[in-house]
């Protein structure tokens, strides 16, 4: 789906500056000779398998799917990961492969602070220095995350410009790759940035598909009907997506940020709200205004809360392979209590978005359907923040 | 023909930066004639960006502080209508690929000749994504200005050969702002430059004092100076047009008679 220059239809690109094409291209080379190569697929696997605690579970939500009372309902369980969300699976690779390429630091953005706490538990593992770039305003939403990365070993930057956001944290994190280039990788967190990072990180979290497609044909001996995820970048999503893509019956859905709604300024849903723009290396879809300056976007959830969307997510929503619905905050907040009462599963308020929409598909589909959908982490990291939209102050 | 090489026939060039915006239209307009008035050969006129990703805190400062007191990018058109009244060197844009991009690529460029800015430079389009907009710049006799980097190596030749206007060669590592030193072997990479090309190279990136433009000025074309700048209008603010003037003239004295 990728040609030579990184492109997804019209999407992708590397649009960086100069400093960085021969550490983009080094990667490039570096990941086409390790990406066939069987002894880094048996490290990778292992790594998974015995460390990452893979394959994580497909599990059938009984409750919920009696009381919503139509197509059946799989979660897939990223959030039983070691770290608990689908971060690690990529950043697992990232760093076996930074590791073979002589790297000795890894330097990471965040948003909800799952990939850096990701990234810092893998250079731990490696033996290898780690910085982690965190909007300020994301290392108040998400404290315990910041104290995680740090037990782990790394230093964690409060990034002061902009929104303090995700977008900041990765517009610096690019900054401190400019300066630093020989002994350091850039660990980014999902399908986004220049060639070649969309399509390793996609390819790290396609074991997602590849896991829910064999799982289910155990399970069910088909296919599912529908397979829905949470996007921001997209990485849990194009993991979840890619093994279905040649699969047209399988309908594919991202559920993205809407924030106080699509209608409102509030909002990080991109394909929904976005335009065709330039940013953070890649062409794709941003929240924008007519000047082309990049929106300060907004969800609760500082995972999705991002003004791009990966080039893949895009071009598969302009060739509608895939959808991309808006799910509000007070949705996934709703959707975060019903699957923690209904499952006794807490799930991140990122995953609470697929959550929010199967509540709404399920009942319009009959009960021989069937949906899966993937819960990208766990909620532990969103309790305090939930608490407080609810009007409760707990202290962690 | 490019304009541009006129900034080259006045000795070692001094190429100025500025924000436009910053803190208003009026204060640029003042900044970029006092520059001129003072030596300046070319003057890099910036269009504010939300997210400046090559730019050190000075100059995304000055970013945030154009786009807060509401500057548009036809609010930067005009103000180039308005100094190409009495302003003869040649200009270029410095801006970001989105800017161009949203405003779409042929009316951006195409208002570029129509208003006389001579080259734009897009610090986020690489040689292999140029194809984006060099078709619509040569179309409309406007310099896609090349920037190589210290760890350009073996891209050196390829962007050197195809490079319009000037080279801006990146002195350091990093993003913009003052460096007190600068390591780079310069010397290597504008040598290897020149066997490939005659176009002229300006060193920028970290030049805040007229020995370290000197020094820079020995071994290239030109001296392009942004943060330090900026630094004067974010001191000044109204007030800048006179210290920028003062600063232009000490800078181009240093690398005149180079």
């Amino acid at each position: 789906m990728t040609n030579p220059a990184g492109r997804f239809g019209i999407h992708g690109g590397q649009y960086i500056p100069e400093t960085l094409m021969n550490a983009v291209i080094e990667l490039e080379e570096a990941y086409n000779h390790y990406k066939n190569d069987p002894e880094f697929n048996k490290e990778l696997s292992d790594l998974f398998n015995e460390y990452a605690n893979r394959p994580s579970r497909l599990y059938y939500a009984e409750k919920m799917t009696k009381d919503l009372g139509g197509a059946k309902i799989y979660l897939k369980r990223e959030d039983l990961n070691h770290t608990g969300a689908h971060k690690v699976n990529n950043v697992l690779g990232q760093a076996l492969l930074a590791k073979k390429m002589g790297k000795t630091r890894l330097i990471a953005e965040t948003g909800a602070g799952q990939h850096g706490v990701a990234t810092a538990t893998a250079a731990a593992l490696f033996g290898m220095e780690c910085v982690v770039f965190m909007g300020e305003e994301d290392t108040i939403r998400q404290a315990l995350n910041v104290y995680r990365m740090r037990l782990l070993g790394a230093e964690v930057i409060p990034v002061k410009t902009g929104t303090r956001t995700l977008k900041d944290a990765v517009s610096e994190a690019m900054r401190e790759w400019t300066t630093r280039i020989s002994d350091t990788h850039y660990c980014l967190g999902s399908v986004m940035g220049p060639h070649p990072f969309p399509t390793i990180v996609r390819d790290f979290q396609a074991v997602i598909s590849k896991e829910i497609k064999e799982q289910m044909m155990e399970k069910e001996g088909r296919l599912p009907d529908a397979v829905l995820a949470c996007v921001g970048g997209g990485s849990n999503a194009i993991g979840s997506f890619y093994h279905f893509i040649e699969d047209k019956d399988v309908q594919l859905i991202g559920c993205e940020a809407a924030g106080r709604g699509i209608d409102t300024f509030e909002t990080a849903a991109t394909v929904n709200t976005g335009k065709l723009g330039i940013f953070h290396g890649m062409k794709s879809y941003f929240c924008q205004d007519e000047d082309g300056q990049i929106a300060p976007v907004y969800s609760i959830s500082a995972g999705l809360d991002y003004p791009g969307v990966g080039p893949e997510h895009a071009h598969l929503h302009d060739i509608g392979r895939a959808q991309y619905v808006p799910v509000t905050d007070e949705e996934a907040v709703q959707a975060f209590e019903y699957l923690s009462k209904m499952e006794g599963i807490i799930p991140a308020i990122e995953s609470a978005h697929a959550v929010a929409y199967a509540r709404k598909l399920a009942p319009t589909m009959s009960k021989d359907k069937i949906i899966v959908v993937t819960i990208s982490g766990r909620g532990d990291k969103d309790c305090a923040a939930i608490a407080r939209y609810r009007g409760e102050d707990i202290h962690e | 023909m490019s304009k541009i090489k006129n900034a080259f026939s006045n000795g070692k060039a001094f190429i100025a930066f500025i924000t436009c915006g910053d803190p208003d239209l009026a204060t640029t307009a003042a900044c970029v004639r006092e520059a001129v008035r003072n030596g300046a050969d070319l003057i890099e006129l910036g269009i504010p960006f939300s997210d400046p990703t090559a730019e050190g805190p000075v100059i995304q400062g000055a970013n945030i502080r154009a786009l807060a007191g509401g500057v548009k990018t036809k609010d930067v058109f005009d103000l180039v209508r308005d100094l190409r009244k009495d302003v003869t060197v040649p200009m270029v844009f410095m801006t970001y690929a989105n800017v161009v991009f949203s405003y779409g690529a042929e009316k951006f460029i195409g208002t570029c000749e129509e208003i006389g800015i001579d080259g734009i430079i897009l610090p986020d389009l690489p040689f292999e994504e140029k194809e984006e907009f060099l078709p619509i710049c040569k179309a409309h006799d406007v310099d896609l200005i090349s920037l190589i980097a210290p760890t350009s190596e073996n891209r050196i030749g390829m962007i050197a050969k195809e490079a319009d206007g000037f080279i801006y060669l990146v002195s350091s590592l990093g993003v913009t702002g003052a460096r007190s030193e600068i390591t780079t072997d310069l010397k290597d990479i504008v040598e290897h430059i020149r066997s490939v090309t005659d176009t002229p190279v300006a060193i920028g990136f970290g030049i805040s004092k007229p020995e370290q433009a000197a020094t820079m000025c020995k071994i290239s074309d030109g001296a392009i100076v942004g943060s330090a700048i900026v630094k004067i209008v974010e001191q000044y603010g109204k007030d800048a047009p006179p210290h920028v003037g003062e600063y232009v003239k000490s800078m181009k004295e240093a690398i005149r008679d180079l």
